[in-house]
């Protein structure tokens, strides 16, 4: 049965870590993902789990440790956030290109500088091409239910890469909300033994796992870790179709909200969609035709299944929470904009870059952005970019 | 949907009292936030948390800027931060204070809702024996909040304090009696 319960974002995926019981965490502690590993050490000292909690000094450390654990054949997780996760930028290339199915659960938070510990996209946006699967979290619930399903779309020998599970810093990590809660029995159930395929551990299927790879031999690894990532589209599907059919929360690669007639929408993700639903909303009272997509899934981008969503769409504005100083927008507004050109030409976009270390993204804010979409309509603007909530004096 | 904001420093539990909050009003049915405002996590920096009561799920991931609600878990904050900044003209403002209501009053000269003031201090003292205001100051939002009943509260924090306290249970009797008092020691200071 389920259970009602009301935790943060961290317990969220805590619980998560407790019911699928990994055999290897390693973690270095950082703001604010600090408490996932706290969490899991008690559970461990507790009996509730039996994995195998390493500590070790540094993130590298973690991921390195976390890639030895994966390449033996077993499942590893970690957790991080902001300039831990930059420190596994290079250990984070290598899980992906070894295809080590490693489970890591960001709690993302803006990467420095200044120093700032609340949220933001910078840190995981900065590792969008590691090779990693990236899918992202409205609230402590996604958090829980993307965790579920996370060892399925790695493990699986069509994909075999890893997967990073993101939520906002303090916004959903600290805050208490209800959540559904699913029983130890079924989710153990639904996410299933893992059985590699290869592993290091098999004398008589002898692997190797990040040898030097010379010019003859890289890129074709390169093209497979490409089919990987779109056989990835397929899996997550299905996993979420399971995941739906198990425990009645459906999932896809994004979340179309009051898209069905809708002529100007924004596109953005994790807890800033939540606000954005409430704008939605209110903005359909006074009868104007708004709509609102989440992107769930970053990687692999699902930009077919996008671009058709968006396709009766008027304006659009693509809201991204890092701005990744290409001087053009954001990682997200680059993406989307790549997704529909050539394809859905008609559609006006705007790129907002908001809620940069942590500044709050309001209702009003929303009512701005759909305000420009209307002069962006009408001419009155032709801007690319802009940021909003900045204090211009 | 009910929204509260509240005021104190670092390391005196606002956080904690919200999230406190938060669990009793989860134990009613309703839906729940609770959540700070991280700053500079330094002891005795001004802090804010919040609270959001709903009969249906909540959405909205933003601070709070136009409250029902206003707790001052530190009146000291009086000089320093506009507590009432938003607060709705009908809106309640809870001071934990132990000076005389007319001082409070003339803090604010301009706001039209009802004031409140609760001696937390004085209370946790008597009952639990050190100043640690928040478990009053819970008692007495709840009972602002409207959101249960006294005994449902009482009963609710009995078994929330045998759980978090199971190590030191010497401590919940002083606890439950903070509840108590507290629940019928808060009063309105203005008409």
């Amino acid at each position: 049965m389920t259970i009602k319960d009301r935790m943060s974002g961290n317990q969220a995926i805590a619980t998560a870590i407790r019911q699928i019981n990994p055999d290897v965490i390693a973690a270095f502690p950082i703001t604010p993902s600090t408490e996932i590993p706290q969490f899991v050490s008690s559970m461990k000292a507790e009996g509730l789990v039996d994995t195998e909690f390493i500590a070790v000094e540094s993130e590298h450390s973690a991921m390195s440790a976390c890639i030895g654990a994966s390449a033996a054949g077993v499942r590893a997780m970690t957790a991080t956030s902001s300039a831990g996760m930059a420190l596994m930028y290079e250990l984070l290339y290598v899980a992906a290109s070894d295809r080590l199915p490693i489970v890591l659960a960001a709690v993302n938070r803006a990467l420095t500088g200044p120093i700032n510990i609340n949220a933001d996209h910078s840190d995981s946006m900065g590792a969008r091409d590691s090779g990693w699967i990236q899918i992202y979290s409205e609230n402590a619930q996604e958090a829980y239910d993307n965790m579920l399903m996370a060892h399925r779309i790695a493990e699986d020998p069509a994909v075999s890469l890893p997967v990073m599970i993101c939520q906002d810093g303090f916004i959903t990590s600290h805050a208490i909300e209800n959540i559904l809660i699913e029983e130890d029995a079924p989710v153990r159930a639904f996410i299933g033994e893992y059985v590699p395929v290869h592993h290091l551990l098999q004398p008589d299927k002898s692997v190797g796992v990040g040898p030097y790879s010379i010019s003859a031999f890289y890129m074709e690894m390169k093209r497979a870790q490409f089919e990987a990532m779109r056989n990835a589209r397929a899996v997550i599907r299905k996993v979420s179709d399971d995941f739906g059919a198990k425990f009645g929360r459906q999932y896809g690669m994004f979340e179309e909200y009051r898209m069905e007639d809708a002529e100007l929408a924004v596109l953005l993700m994790s807890s800033s969609a939540g606000t954005g639903k409430d704008a939605v909303d209110a903005l359909r009272e006074q009868g104007v035709k708004a709509g609102l997509v989440k992107l769930r899934v970053f990687r692999p981008f699902p930009a077919e299944d996008l671009a058709f969503a968006l396709k009766d769409l008027k304006a659009l504005a693509i809201m991204d929470k890092s701005d990744g100083f290409s001087g053009n927008g954001g990682p997200l507004g680059a993406e989307v904009r790549a997704a529909i050109y050539g394809v859905h030409d008609g559609i006006k976009t705007i790129n907002y870059v908001y809620g940069l270390g942590g500044r709050d993204i309001r209702v009003d804010d929303f009512f701005t952005i759909f305000g420009v979409l209307e002069e962006l309509l009408d001419g009155r603007t032709t801007d690319r970019v802009r940021h909003i909530g900045v204090r211009e004096k | 949907m009910l929204e509260l904001r509240w005021h104190g420093r670092g390391g005196q539990g606002a956080k904690t009292a919200a999230l406190l909050l938060a669990d009793a009003a989860f134990e009613t049915g309703l839906y729940v936030q609770g959540f700070p405002e991280y700053g500079p996590e330094r002891m005795g920096a001004p802090i804010t948390a919040y609270n959001r009561l709903s009969q249906t799920p909540i959405r909205v991931h933003s601070n709070i800027y136009e409250p029902d609600i206003v707790i001052v878990v530190d009146e000291t904050l009086l000089k320093t931060v506009d507590v009432t900044a938003g607060l709705k003209p009908n809106g309640k403002l809870l001071v934990n204070s132990g000076r005389e209501p007319s001082e409070i009053l003339a803090a604010f000269p301009d706001f039209g809702g009802a004031i409140y003031v609760i001696n937390a201090a004085d209370i946790s003292i008597r009952t639990i024996g050190k100043n640690l205001p928040n478990t009053p100051l819970l008692s007495a939002v709840v009972k602002l909040t409207g959101v249960m009943e006294a005994d449902t509260f009482f009963t609710n924090m009995e078994k929330a304090f045998t759980e978090k306290f199971s190590a030191k249970p010497e401590v919940i009797a002083g606890n439950l009696l903070a509840i108590r008092e507290a629940w019928t020691s808060s009063i309105q200071i203005n008409e």
